[in-house]
């Protein structure tokens, strides 16, 4: 969308720097547009905002680089510092209420696959729950778990296993 | 470079013994006598010592302390060989009979009783018939070139099976996860002989695979595949590479336990709310739901009879493992000792669960026996878990970490033989031994 207005008011405008170009009496302060009395037509501009689209990308933008929450060891309650993070996530998705979200359950190494796998559901589950409680509807969330399978901290240290206990809200 | 990293792929399930061959039982295992003119490419004197040992139950004998190298029974120096502490003599002759043809012959003898047979002998002056009663097995077979590898496994099983009474699971195979983020496809299903020898990749994936569980006639995986972004259960048929999905409900598709019938999948499915136990009838898809509570159900697996599936559930607050009689519901609680108790099985024995345990935060295999309660932890190593049980009992396959990577791992069932198998390349998971084939 707003690729297709520059490349329209330059359509416009660009025979008119052209012509300019040509002239070599042309006074120098004069504008792109020919503003000069002789013309026939008078060409105005709109200051450009972006547009709601734009808006909507911005903001998905921004909550993607805030997309993880993290949880303690055995544990899939929302520590409080997240809660600012996936209240704007809730509001977003309300305000959009075409825009889809996959929350991804993940667990540390420790403890079965299987287990770990409960766990990561009940985290996304976690993230769903608050979710629908600020007004996101149901059918705009879906969740996956991948248990100890998707680590993003192979370490195995404390700190490693602490990055790997999270949920991902994905778009 | 290149060559290395080929060669130690191939080395990948290779088996180093860490722990308990000196409580093994002497064996000597003698070179097999060769009649023809192209010598065969596998030792088979090799590869039965090297099951043998890995058994944990036998110390076969190096070959440079071997006192003699007698062609036949007949040839063998009794006390030469008591001297050396040798229980049982395997013997064996492979003769070329054709373009790639081999009989093979072998006799396993006992060492003690041979003594005692060549001492009467001596006393009857050779005028009674020279008893037989040291000589445990004799066979002869005709067999092809790339047959070696497999028959050597049969005479494996044959000796383990005489000098334990226990049958030998040599011929078996193994299935598991190996996961190396630097390929394409970076999770594989894979199966292998229960030595690693013979991988093969049944199935690789962008995204993560699961809970390889064989089918009791061996012939099939179930497992569980993340490739539409969601978990689902699949069957996989090892032979034809057919696939059949089996179940794909929102939320969890885990854990399926084929039933010792074949007939019934054990499964874990979230889509009610909470992780639930469910069976499915697998001809029809039918489910039943078998757990009903708000806590975590999960790692169900069927006892030897299939009236029973052992579970773990949090329901007590930490998970620990619990038993579900089908016909019943009857839930019991099953360990009460060590903050956590998962991945529960029965031996084939019905006699003993082996489980993960965590004590102190350390996860090892424990093994607790069903009548006195007594629980025992079998391994020192780290993050174990996965315990699969051979289908005679006799060693658990788990998985751990060995450094910074995840192997597979052996402990013998009393907890006295150790032996990893190293992976170079990738987290090698999830192991499944196979039923006898």
């Amino acid at each position: 969308m707003k690729f297709n207005k520059v490349l329209k008011s330059l359509l416009i405008a660009l025979p008119v720097l052209t012509l300019a170009a040509c002239s070599s009496t042309s006074s120098t302060d004069q504008s792109d547009v020919d503003t000069s009395a002789q013309a026939p037509v008078q060409v105005e501009t709109v200051a450009q905002g972006p547009s709601p689209a734009e808006m909507m990308r911005q903001k998905l933008e921004a909550l993607r680089q805030e997309n993880t929450i993290y949880f303690d060891f055995d544990k899939a309650t929302i520590r409080p510092e997240f809660v600012d993070s996936l209240q704007a996530h809730g509001a977003f998705l309300t305000a959009n209420p075409s825009v889809r979200v996959t929350v991804e359950g993940h667990s540390d190494e420790r403890g079965t696959p299987e287990y770990n796998i409960a766990l990561g559901e009940r985290r996304a589950q976690a993230v769903v729950q608050f979710l629908q409680n600020v007004g996101v509807s149901a059918g705009q969330i879906s969740t996956v778990s991948y248990g100890e399978e998707k680590p993003v901290d192979m370490s195995r240290t404390e700190a490693g296993f602490a990055k790997n206990r999270r949920a991902v809200l994905v778009y | 470079m290149a060559f290395v990293l080929s060669a130690q792929a191939k080395a990948s399930l290779e088996i180093v013994i860490t722990e308990g061959i000196d409580s093994a039982r002497p064996i000597a295992i003698l070179p097999f006598t060769f009649v023809g003119a192209t010598l065969p490419s596998q030792r088979l004197d090799e590869i039965i010592a090297a099951d043998l040992m890995r058994s944990g139950k036998f110390s076969p004998l190096a070959s440079i302390k071997m006192p003699q190298r007698p062609p036949s029974s007949a040839q063998i120096d009794y006390a030469a060989w008591s001297r050396e502490g040798v229980e049982a003599i395997v013997i064996g002759k492979i003769t070329e009979i054709g373009i790639d043809r081999y009989t093979v012959s072998f006799e396993l003898v006992d060492v003690l009783k041979g003594g005692n047979a060549a001492n009467r002998q001596a006393l009857n002056a050779g005028r009674l018939t020279p008893s037989n009663e040291h000589i445990l097995d004799s066979r002869e077979t005709t067999i092809t070139g790339s047959q070696f590898r497999q028959y050597a496994h049969r005479i494996s099983d044959i000796v383990y099976e005489k000098l334990t009474g226990e049958r030998g699971a040599f011929l078996t195979k193994i299935a598991y996860v190996l996961v190396n983020r630097k390929l394409q496809f970076p999770y594989q299903l894979v199966v292998a002989d229960y030595d690693g020898a013979n991988e093969q990749v049944l199935l690789r994936s962008k995204e993560p695979l699961m809970s390889p569980n064989w089918s009791p006639d061996g012939t099939k995986l179930a497992y569980v595949t993340f490739e539409k972004r969601q978990s689902q259960i699949y069957i996989q048929d090892i032979y034809t590479g057919r696939r059949t999905m089996l179940s794909s409900t929102p939320g969890i598709n885990g854990a399926p336990q084929w039933s010792p019938d074949g007939r019934t999948m054990a499964m874990v499915l979230s889509k009610d709310g909470n992780t639930e136990i469910y069976t499915m009838d697998i001809a029809t898809k039918a489910l039943t739901r078998i757990t009903n509570h708000r806590a975590i159900d999960t790692e169900p697996s069927w006892s030897p009879d299939g009236k029973e599936l052992l579970f773990s559930s949090e329901r007590g607050g930490n998970p620990q493992l619990y038993s579900v009689n089908l016909l019943t519901g009857t839930t019991r609680r099953l360990t009460f000792e060590g903050e956590m108790n998962l991945a529960g099985s029965y031996t084939p024995d019905n006699n003993s669960i082996v489980m993960v345990n965590r004590t102190r935060g350390q996860y090892h295999i424990g093994k607790m026996d069903r009548q006195t309660r007594f629980l025992q932890v079998l391994t020192k190593t780290n993050l174990d878990e996965s315990p699969s049980v051979a289908p005679n009992g006799s060693m658990i396959i788990y998985s751990t970490m060995h450094g910074s990577t995840q192997v597979l791992a052996l402990v013998s069932m009393d907890g006295r033989f150790k032996a990893r198998l190293p992976a170079v390349e990738g987290q090698v998971k999830s192991p499944a031994w196979s039923p006898f084939l």
